[in-house]
């Protein structure tokens, strides 16, 4: 016999108790990792920057354009070692569901900058020989059954006509944090048909990539390339790859916020869940643990029983929500994927995020024990022998 | 001369109902020597188990100083009380208290959890305990498995399993019929003659009563007659 032992025991006492509150915790342990899973899923792109590319766009909007004669002054500035640009494409794949990123780009420069996508040689050759190719990602490619060869359809929003385009290449992230669900056509062709429909905006690039030789050089080089245009019709705003991306995850700061909150909330109702068993477990043993205390049992034993108790609760939620939590990813992956299309990339489970749901429901099962503990040590043992049934 | 194990000196114990004071012991003093075996009589509300509880420093008092064991009780913190308490005190009490998801054997090893010796050793020592009681043959029997003379004999051997000075005894046959009275006293006899034990037993039974040395009656907190 050990206290360990004793423990146990007083768990199998109400085994449907147990349960239930182990089902409980389980249930908020699968949405409060769902909840994470979705906010990191904003932040991935974030996550997946590189410290060595700056991005350098209109300092008013990032819908105002830049000239293409800002490249090679870009280019001429100390510390850079690379640039090009691209246009955002906003094209439409047979409805509004059929959402995914389309990227116009200078096909060459492009690749050389972003070397986290990853080309088979003919393929890049392929792309770069054809005006009306495309590149598109792994991930990109599974979703829609499509493959090298393939003409994609495109109904143009900010571009407006129809669009067709070739695949020529299929590219592989770098590791798991790059977004394969982009689709990079030829900025030159697109450039050709808007100076037939827009000849104003024709010769504009959305934003440039820079890339610099040291990230240490982010702020200096990032002053230095809008020095060059201040005071200029088109003034710059250059940050780093990072910061332009927070920039977009700030446009939907409420959303998240408020699942962070839900997350902080559903903590709140595991503390409760279990301070209420406990609570309940105790109120019941008052008289064995005023005759634990009689045989000698210090406080800091009871103690001991009652946060093994609460551990032991928490644990067994925790694993049946960690186990449930991860085939419940999956489904809940291919339903936001089935509403939302691609708006989410990188709706992963990582092992990180369970870990730290458990932790969290652990040292929320310390606090729970806390209520029922306090209320023993002010119990005098005389009136708990005494009085409770 | 051999120094009382248990001592009360001018000892006032009152508890409050709100403002309302009730006094339970009234400037009571007593002298125990070792090996004593002392009855304590008298109706209930007068205050009988209020000195076991005393004793044990599970209740405290108002006035007066209390000696047990060579500690003065009255004086310590909670869990140097429950130290001393693991060592010096065995409590047996009407309902016998066993915890209902242990068995007879896990329930008189309890105390022996907060001692320092090993598992071997602490089977050792719950066997002989249940063997003094007469009930090796019930140790995976569980409270409920077991009748209540049964369940009280075990209440004892829990509290002898780790050789008290002190036997505190509260009501031990008063949910008892009388054949298993008479055995369970028949037993704590045993334990006062053979192992000298100082036992503090608190009854309402005249026959339990029979088997003290000495006899005190209480009435409205003091010594009525002895």
């Amino acid at each position: 016999m050990t206290l360990g032992a004793l423990i146990v025991r007083n768990l199998r006492r109400h085994p449907l108790r147990v349960v239930l509150t182990a089902l409980g915790i389980a249930t908020v342990i699968l949405a409060f990792n769902l909840i994470v899973t979705t906010v990191r899923a904003w932040y991935a792109g974030v996550e997946a920057s590189v410290p060595n590319r700056l991005i350098t766009r209109h300092a008013a909007s990032l819908s105002i354009h830049l000239p293409l004669a800002y490249r090679d002054r870009i280019a001429a500035l100390d510390g850079v070692t690379g640039v090009t640009y691209a246009n955002w494409f906003g094209g439409v794949y047979r409805d509004a569901k059929g959402f995914f990123p389309q990227f116009a780009v200078e096909p060459a420069s492009f690749l050389d900058l972003h070397t986290e996508l990853s080309v088979p040689a003919d393929e890049r050759q392929a792309f770069l020989s054809d005006r009306r190719g495309c590149l598109i990602g792994r991930r990109l490619a599974a979703l829609y059954g499509w493959k090298v060869g393939d003409v994609i359809a495109l109904k143009g929003t900010l571009y407006p006509g129809d669009w067709e385009f070739v695949v020529r290449g299929i590219y592989r992230g770098a590791d798991a944090a790059t977004d394969e669900t982009w689709m990079l056509l030829r900025w030159d062709y697109m450039n050709e048909r808007r100076q037939q429909i827009d000849p104003d905006r024709a010769g504009t690039v959305g934003w440039y990539v820079v890339r610099i030789a040291d990230p240490s050089l982010a702020g200096r080089v990032s002053r230095s390339v809008d020095a060059e245009f201040s005071n200029s019709t088109s003034e710059t705003r250059t940050e780093t790859e990072q910061a332009f991306q927070a920039g977009f995850v700030a446009m939907s700061g409420a959303i998240i916020s408020a699942l962070k909150l839900l997350a902080i909330i559903l903590n709140g109702v595991t503390l409760l869940v279990l301070a209420n068993t406990l609570v309940m477990a105790v109120r019941e043993r008052t008289k064995e643990l005023a005759v634990l205390r009689t045989l000698g049992f210090r406080p800091s034993h009871l103690a001991g029983l009652v946060t093994g108790e609460a551990l032991l609760i928490a644990g067994i939620g925790s694993a049946l929500g960690i186990a449930i939590t991860i085939p419940a990813s999956h489904f809940y992956g291919v339903l936001v994927a089935a509403k939302l299309g691609n708006f989410f990339q990188h709706l992963t489970l990582y092992p990180s995020t369970l870990l730290l749901s458990a932790s969290i429901t652990l040292c929320i099962a310390v606090c729970a024990a806390v209520f029922p503990i306090l209320a023993l040590m002010r119990d005098k043992i005389a009136e708990d022998l005494h009085n409770a049934g | 001369m051999t120094p009382p194990v248990v001592e009360f000196q001018r000892v006032t114990k009152s508890y409050f109902r709100g403002e309302q004071e009730i006094p339970v012991l009234k400037d009571f003093s007593l002298s125990v020597p070792p090996g004593r075996f002392l009855a304590i009589m008298g109706p209930s509300g007068s205050g009988k188990t209020t000195i076991l509880n005393l004793v044990a420093g599970l209740d405290r008092p108002t006035q007066g100083t209390i000696r047990a064991a060579g500690l003065a009780v009255s004086q310590q913190g909670e869990s140097d009380l429950a130290r001393w308490r693991a060592r010096h005190i065995g409590f047996v009490f009407q309902f016998y208290n066993l915890i209902p998801v242990l068995t007879a054997s896990e329930n008189v090893e309890l105390p022996l959890l907060l001692s320092t010796l090993t598992r071997q050793e602490r089977v050792k020592h719950v066997q002989a305990a249940l063997g003094l009681v007469g009930l090796k043959d019930r140790i995976h029997h569980y409270p409920r498995q077991l009748s209540g003379g049964q369940e009280q004999r075990v209440g004892i051997a829990r509290a002898i399993v780790s050789d008290p000075t002190i036997l505190l005894a509260d009501e031990p046959t008063g949910n008892l019929d009388r054949t298993a009275a008479e055995s369970v006293m028949a037993l704590l006899s045993r334990l006062h003659r053979e192992l000298n034990k100082t036992i503090l037993m608190v009854t309402h039974d005249p026959r339990a009563a029979e088997y003290a040395q000495e006899t005190l009656h209480f009435d409205k907190g003091t010594v009525a007659s002895s």
